[in-house]
Order: structure tokens, then C-alpha cells, then sequence
């Protein structure tokens, strides 16, 4: 009788790719319907754009390879790619805009470097700056959430913006769009005006943006249930997160007047989903226990210092690149001490 | 009781379910006595054992076959009595499914003893070196995976002293009994064998490590401490983590000491003897019995009657399998060992040997053939759980790259082949086959390196040689050159034949120039 052959672990444990990134689409729910609730169906519209052209990017690329593309979109990660792209895009960004970045993302910076695994950046972000750089002004015209305005555009409406790029008859941009509350605090700082006076407005509500802040929680959800599955690990959002607070809180208790208060950096942007969900990407981050507490506490810091002096309305993305150029080098200098290793003979 | 003891623990390792319930139901099946036996010369670590017999020869049950053939090597007895029948290649329980050279006999179903050495009731009145050759005699290695020649073990002299004996009985991998049942069966030898291993290393404590999933186990060994009121002999119970049975890891446990990397435990004072080999040690001492037969868990969803068995060194394994009521219809995979680090068998025609702790007759689902690997996609998962804390993973890019001395950078060396990396890899990669071929890559680099050295080594005797050689030729060519000048001039009439010679010296001297192109004065 002749067996089966195969080597040694025999049994391999439940886990895959797929799992896992499905695990974070799943994650990525509670959030994503928080910001369709306060942005209209934009949120969802840019979505399935991203995803959809994300998925035939990828297709393409396989097939022109001349490769089985099945199993790599199965994988899922390139959902996940357009997926958080299409969260950091503006709700009424033009079709083709959003088709763009999300083919940059998957073309460019994924396939291009060899695929999922070997990107140095993360494909998402990379998308994003790509646009904000090449679009400045759609890229920056955001709405204000719904419990601002107090009306909501239609299906139909946000339909037509998206693929005219026009605002609906007898509205313009100017009504229709607002700064985010990361833009609107840097612009009336730099007008001299005082945070107490700044947060008169309607678009603050109890600790960050209104609106924002609620979304922030939902991604926060979705990021401790990332925890509690073991699929991302506690140090970077920790260290992000704790990093950013650090810094900001301690230019806040030296000027509150003209440093906005730590919980404003926390849940005012991308900061929550960007602790969670786009510095945690693996492929791009570091991967030893000591560098991902560095790598983590850099991309805070850098958050913190583009946001505050910086010319860029959001800094997620560019800190998280930044800090994905660093990692190789982060991670040659934290391997862990391997067991029996005396602490001194560190070839 | 006394109360409990300070546990310490390593890094990473994994929760697993350990499916050895199914093994541990029933007794130990005695062995049988099958007509054929096919003991290999290599069942250990070290040099093949040396064959002391020929075709055609009769042999008592226990009689010395093949010895061992350097320090680092062990003997074989026959495991019963009756015929040598052939001294050739068989195949053999090996990963790559190799054939090896194995001393071939038939039993005569006697089962008679042939003359074995004096039993050592009073082995404390031996010396240490006395009671080695014993072990050394009696072909005793780590009956626990390592094969180990165990008297080369317990020669700790030259070392640190060795102040704690650690038995390990830890069993973690999944599947694996054998050493459950003979803790349950047979705690006295084992505490014989511990009292023998004290004696020789001089450790005044002992520690035995078995994990929390062997309460009957704990309890047997426990008892029987008590009711023999041994002291300086201690059961710790370890959580159920695996690799906890892993030496380093064991040692780490209970004495919260770590060896240095490219260390022996005897470097911080620790000897580690399998339970398994503790008793076998006892028989060799007490008994003058060597090694001829063991303990082997047969068990999986493959196999109608798991259980724990005794089989003779040389039994077939499907002869075995046969004893534990055949295969099912589920068998899928035969694995040697267990699902972690075992290794699977194309066939079944291959002798149990000194390393057999289990028999796996797996099922597709307990054993299903290598998933597709996808790339890596860097999550850290295998650095988390990597019980030596490597980085799998980057040892996996410079292994894919053939950077093999970058790998060595990161401890390739120091990797126990437990396979908790692979295990949790969601990109189902097989991390350990990667490791094991970098290694064997590197000693091939190494076995060419020196080769080339030996080579190299050769070239230069060789020409030191020629070099004397030609030296003394260039003496006595002065000498006669000398001899000559004495000589009167009455061979003047010869200017040709000098005029040869001192052509031939030249051309000789460039010849040596061309075959020693190094500048010489090397020595
Ligand atoms: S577990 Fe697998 S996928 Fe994850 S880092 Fe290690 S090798 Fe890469
Ligand atoms: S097989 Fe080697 S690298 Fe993998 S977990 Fe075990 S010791 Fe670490």
C-alpha cells in the first residue's frame, strides 16, 4: 500500500488569507454605515466604484501575466485596498478619480512590486495621496455630515454628482460642501481665531467633529474586534494612538488656545481607522514586537506634526508611507533577542 | 504534599488538541514476536553501529550484533532468539524514503536469552565509568525523538557540574502516549532509572516535568515517590503548551534556566533524560538488559484499534498496525512520529526502530496534504508563536533567496523544527521545509568546503613531497657532482654527459616551478 506524503507540520491550523481579510471587511462594517449615515449614499456609491475597479485592475493584471487570477482575488486583500481607500475619498469625488486611485493602488503599488506581500507601501494610502495630490480641489470638497446641514442628498442626486461631477440643479459646491473639521480648525487657526471661539460652530460636537466623532467609534469597534480575533495585534494602534495623544496633549496643556485638545486629533479624522485598519496593514509595517511599538509611535508623532504644521489636510496617509519606508530599516534593528541568546554576544 | 512550585515560561507555542485520549484507553499491549526482523545499523545519532555477525549465524535473545563503532554511536542485540539470514540494504523508516544497511534475521520462536552481563542490584557500589560502559553496552539512546547515544550523555565530565536531573515526561505533541502509558504502568523503573542517572552525574536534585493533561501520570509517579519515600525527587506539573517537552524549552520551565544558544543543557548545570530512557537504563543496570524493544503509540483516525503497543526493535510496521486491528478506511497518510514533527512513510514495509514513538495512521483531515502556498504576507504570527523566538519569516526571504549565510545570522541553527510557525501561517506556507532545506544546503556547503580544504591539503602534501624529493635528487647530484671533482681527470673525456645532466637540472627545476606555482617556505 503506498500513502499520501507530505512534510512536517502535518496539521495546519484554521487560519488563511482569506479569513483574515475578511475578517477586516467585517470589521470595517460598523464604520463604513456609520459614514454612510452621516455622509449620504456617496460613502457607499465611492465604495463599490473602488472595489469594482480594483477587482477588474487586479483580473487584468493576472490575466496578462498569464496567471490563474482566482485564488489572488479570493484572497480578498484587494477589496480591502479599495475598500479603505474609498473611506479616506470624499463623498462626491468624481467616478473617475475614485477608478484611478483605486487602479493606482492595485496596479502600481501592488502588482507592479510583485503582489500582495511584497509591496513596501501600503496600496491604499499610496492611492490616496496619488489623488490628493493630482486633485487637489475635489480631494479637499467634502460635505458637512448630515446632523449638520440638516438635509440629505438623494440616491439619485449623489448618483448624478458622482458621474457628472455637477452639482444637482440649482445648488452649487459652495452649499453643498463644507471643510472637514481637521481643515476648518487648521484654516481658522492660522487665522488667529481661539479654539474656544472655533468650536462655536455647528460641525463641533462633544470631543471631535460632529459626525466624525461618532464615526470614529464605530471604527474603534471594528478595530477591538480585529483584536479580539488575534488578526491584528495591540501594539501599533496602541503606540499610534498613545504617541499621538502624547504629543498633543502636551502642546494642548501648554496652549490650549491654539492647540486643539488631545481627543480633537484622535477623533476628528482618520486617526482611529488609520490606528486600526491602515498602519496595521502587515505587509508594509514592521514586524518584530519592539518595532511595531516604534513604527506605531512615529506614525502618531508624524500625525501630530503634519497636522500642525504641515500643508496637508489629513496626515495619516502620508505619515503611515513614511513610516512604511522606515520599517525594513525599524525591523533590522529590533530583532527580538532569540532564546539562550546572552544579552551582549548581538552579532 | 509540598506546596507548589514556581513555574517559569518561554515565549510562543501553541494550544493544540492533543487527540491522545484515543491512545491511552487500554494497557500496553505485550509484543509479539514476528518471523522477521530487520534492525538497521543507523537507528541513532552518530556513526552506524558495526556489524559482528554474518549470514547463517545463530544468536540468543539480547546478544550483541553490532557495536558501536565510535564514541558517538550505539550497539544493537538481537531482540530475540534465532538466525541472521542477510547483512544488506533495506528500506528504512527515513523522510526521503532511503534504503539503508540492516543486520536481517529470522526468529526461531524460542525467545531464549542468549548470555547477557551480570545483573547490578548494588550498581552503587560501581563507578560512574563502570555503569556508562554499561549504557554504552547496552545500546541505550534518547528513546524521547533524539536517538542520542545516552552514555555519551551522562559523561558530563569536563563540564560544569551538573546540580539538577531533568526527566522529561512532558509528551506535548499531540497524538503521542507512549510515555503517558509507561508513566501510568511502570513508575518504579522509572524512579530505578532516575536513582542509576543520579549516581552517575551527581545531580542532587530531580525534577520530573510532565504536562497537566496526564493527571493519571502525575498521580502514578507521585504515589510512587511517596510509598518509596525518595527525596530530592520532584513531579512538576507544566501547562499544556506545546512545545513544552522541547529540551530547552523544558528546562526553561522548570528552572526558569536558559541554555545558550549553541549550548548543551550541561552548561547551566542540567542533565535532560527522557522517561523512557530512564527505565532503559534500569534494565541495563539492574537487569543487564539492553535495548531490544519499546513503547509505540499506534493511533489515528487511520487505525481500527488505537493503543499503546510494545514491539520488538525490527518489527515491521505494518506488522504492528496489523497487531492494533489494521488500517480503517479512513488512512491517508502513515506518519512517523507525530503530526507536528513526525515524518510521513510512502510505505509500510519498514522496521520500527530505537526512534518509533508513534505510529500516525492519519485521515485526510487529520493530516491533509499541503494546502497551496500563497506569499507571505508578513503578518508576524509565526514570530509570535516561535517558541526560540526567531523570525521565521525573514529567514524564509533569505532562504527563498539563497542567502545562506544570512540565514545563519538569524539563528537558523537554533530552529527545534517544531513547526508552530507553519502551523499558524495563514498564508500556508511551509516554513519548515524551507529551514530544513537551508540547512541541508549549508552542509553541503560546508562537507565541499571541506573537501576543498582536504583537497587543497592533499596538493600541498603532495608537493612538499615533491619538493623533498627533488631536493634529495639535487643532493645527490652534488654529491656525485662532488665526487667527480675528486676524481683525477681521468673522465674528462666526458663534457657530454655533464653538459646532459646539467641540462636535465634545469628542465627538472622548471618543472618544479610549474607545479608549485605558490611561492614555497610554506610549511
Ligand atoms: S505567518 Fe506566514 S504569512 Fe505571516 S509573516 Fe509568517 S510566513 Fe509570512
Ligand atoms: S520550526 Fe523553527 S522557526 Fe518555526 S516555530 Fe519552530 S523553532 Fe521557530
Amino acid at each position: 500500500m503506498e500513502f499520501a506524503t507530505g512534510s512536517s507540520p502535518h496539521k495546519i491550523g484554521p487560519q488563511n488569507v482569506t479569513r483574515v481579510m475578511g475578517m477586516v471587511l467585517l470589521a470595517l462594517v460598523p464604520g463604513t454605515l456609520a459614514m454612510w449615515w452621516y455622509f449620504g449614499w456617496g460613502v457607499l456609491i465611492n465604495l463599490m466604484i473602488a472595489v469594482t475597479a480594483a477587482v477588474v485592475a487586479e483580473a487584468a493584471v493576472m490575466s496578462l501575466r498569464g496567471r490563474d487570477a482566482r485564488p489572488v482575488l479570493l484572497d480578498l486583500s484587494a477589496v480591502v485596498t479599495a475598500w479603505l481607500l474609498a473611506l479616506a475619498l470624499p463623498p462626491l469625488l468624481p467616478w473617475w478619480q475614485t477608478v484611478l486611485g483605486s487602479m493606482f493602488a492595485i496596479v502600481v503599488v501592488k502588482q507592479l512590486f510583485g503582489g500582495i506581500g511584497y509591496n513596501p507601501f501600503n496600496p491604499a494610502m499610496a492611492g490616496y495621496v496619488l489623488l490628493l495630490v493630482s486633485f487637489p480641489v475635489t480631494m479637499t470638497r467634502w460635505l458637512p455630515p448630515d446632523v449638520v446641514s440638516g438635509q440629505a442628498l438623494s440616491l439619485a442626486d449623489s448618483l448624478h454628482i458622482i458621474f457628472s461631477g455637477t452639482p444637482p440643479l440649482g445648488q452649487t459646491w459652495d452649499t453643498l460642501s463644507s471643510a472637514t473639521p481637521l481643515d476648518q480648525m487648521r484654516s481658522e487657526l492660522s487665522e488667529n481665531r481661539m479654539i474656544s471661539e472655533i468650536r462655536q460652530s455647528p460641525l463641533w460636537g462633544d470631543f471631535g467633529g460632529r459626525g466624525w466623532e461618532w464615526i470614529g467609534n464605530w471604527f474603534l469597534l471594528g478595530g477591538l474586534f480585529l483584536l479580539w480575533r488575534r488578526v491584528i495585534n495591540w501594539r501599533i494602534p496602541a503606540s499610534m494612538l498613545g504617541s499621538l495623544l502624547l504629543v498633543s496633549g502636551l502642546f494642548w496643556a501648554i496652549d490650549p488656545e491654539t492647540h486643539p485638545f488631545p481627543a480633537f486629533h484622535l477623533f476628528s479624522g482618520a486617526a482611529i481607522l488609520g490606528a486600526f485598519f491602515i498602519a496595521t496593514d502587515p505587509v508594509s509595517a514592521s514586524t518584530t514586537p519592539k518595532g511595531q511599538l516604534i513604527y506605531g509611535a512615529l506614525i502618531g508623532l508624524f500625525v501630530f506634526i503634519i497636522r500642525t504644521w504641515g500643508g496637508y489636510p489629513d496626515a495619516v496617509a502620508f505619515s503611515v508611507l513614511l513610516l512604511n519606508m522606515a520599517a525594513p530599516t525599524i525591523d533590522y534593528y529590533t530583532q527580538p533577542r532569540v532564546f539562550g541568546q546572552r544579552k551582549h554576544d548581538d552579532a | 504534599m509540598a506546596e507548589p512550585r514556581n513555574i517559569w515560561t518561554f515565549r510562543g507555542g501553541l494550544h493544540l488538541d492533543d487527540h491522545k485520549a484515543v491512545s491511552t484507553g487500554r494497557t500496553i499491549e505485550p509484543a509479539s514476536i514476528p518471523e522477521r526482523l530487520v534492525l538497521p545499523l543507523q537507528q541513532h545519532i552518530g556513526q552506524a553501529a558495526e556489524v559482528l555477525v554474518k549470514p547463517g549465524d545463530p544468536v540468543g535473545k539480547g546478544q550483541l550484533i553490532a557495536r558501536a563503532s565510535d564514541y558517538v554511536s550505539a550497539s544493537i542485540h538481537a531482540p530475540t532468539s534465532g538466525k541472521i539470514v542477510a547483512v544488506e540494504q533495506r528500506p528504512v523508516a527515513h523522510p526521503s524514503g532511503l534504503s539503508d544497511h540492516c543486520i536481517i534475521m529470522d526468529s526461531d520462536g524460542e525467545d531464549t536469552w542468549g548470555e547477557l552481563p551480570p545483573a547490578w542490584p548494588d550498581y552503587t557500589e560501581r563507578s560512574a565509568a563502570e555503569l556508562r560502559e554499561r549504557i554504552r553496552w547496552a545500546g541505550v539512546v534518547g528513546l524521547g525523538g533524539a536517538v542520542f547515544p545516552t552514555a555519551v550523555k551522562v559523561n558530563t565530565s569536563g563540564q560544569r557540574a551538573i546540580d539538577t536531573l531533568i526527566i522529561n515526561g512532558a509528551e506535548c505533541e499531540p497524538y503521542i502516549s507512549c510515555d503517558d502509558a509507561l508513566m501510568r504502568a511502570h513508575p518504579e523503573d522509572i524512579l530505578d532509572g532516575i536513582a542509576i542517572l543520579r549516581h552517575i552525574i551527581g545531580a542532587h536534585e530531580c525534577l520530573i516535568g510532565i504536562e497537566d493533561n496526564k493527571p493519571e501520570a502525575i498521580e502514578a509517579l507521585r504515589h510512587a515517590i511517596e510509598t518509596r519515600g525518595e527525596r530530592d525527587i520532584e513531579v512538576v506539573v507544566v501547562p499544556t503548551l506545546y512545545p513544552s517537552g522541547g529540551e530547552k524549552q523544558l528546562i526553561k520551565l522548570l528552572t526558569g534556566r536558559e541554555v545558550p544558544t549553541n549550548s548543551l543543557p550541561a552548561s547551566v548545570g542540567v542533565l535532560c533524560q527522557n522517561v523512557a530512557t530512564a527505565v532503559t537504563v534500569a534494565n541495563a543496570v539492574l537487569h543487564g538488559r539492553p535495548l531490544i524493544e519499546r513503547i509505540v503509540t499506534v493511533t489515528g483516525q487511520g487505525i481500527r484499534q488505537p493503543g499503546n503497543y510494545r514491539a520488538l526493535i525490527g518489527t515491521s510496521a505494518d506488522r504492528l498496525v496489523a497487531k492494533a486491528g489494521g488500517y480503517s478506511e479512513h488512512i491517508h497518510q502513515l506518519i512517523f512520529g507525530g503530526p507536528m514533527m513526525g515524518f510521513s512513510l510512502r510505505s509500510d514495509q519498514v522496521p520500527i526502530t530505537k526512534a518509533t514513538n508513534c505510529l500516525l495512521a492519519a485521515s485526510q483531515a487529520e493530516a491533509p496534504n499541503n494546502d497551496p502556498e500563497r506569499p507571505c504576507i508578513r503578518c508576524g504570527e509565526c514570530a509570535r508563536v516561535c517558541p526560540v523566538q526567531l523570525l521565521p519569516q525573514q529567514m524564509l526571504w533569505h532562504t527563498r533567496a539563497h542567502d545562506f549565510d544570512k540565514v545563519q545570522d538569524f539563528h537558523l541553527f537554533e530552529c527545534i523544527e517544531c513547526g508552530c510557525c507553519a502551523y499558524v501561517c495563514p498564508s500556508h506556507i511551509p516554513l519548515v521545509q524551507y529551514y530544513r532545506f537551508a540547512k541541508t544546503a549549508i552542509w553541503t556547503q560546508e562537507r565541499e568546503r571541506e573537501k576543498s580544504d582536504l583537497a587543497r591539503r592533499r596538493h600541498e602534501a603532495r608537493q612538499t613531497r615533491l619538493e623533498r624529493i627533488e631536493a634529495e635528487r639535487k643532493a645527490r647530484l652534488r654529491k656525485k657532482k662532488e665526487a667527480l671533482e675528486k676524481k683525477p681527470a681521468a673522465q674528462d673525456d666526458d663534457p657530454k654527459k655533464a653538459a646532459i645532466e646539467a641540462a636535465m637540472q634545469r628542465v627538472a627545476a622548471k618543472k618544479a616551478a610549474q607545479q608549485n606555482p605558490e611561492p614555497a617556505g610554506k610549511d
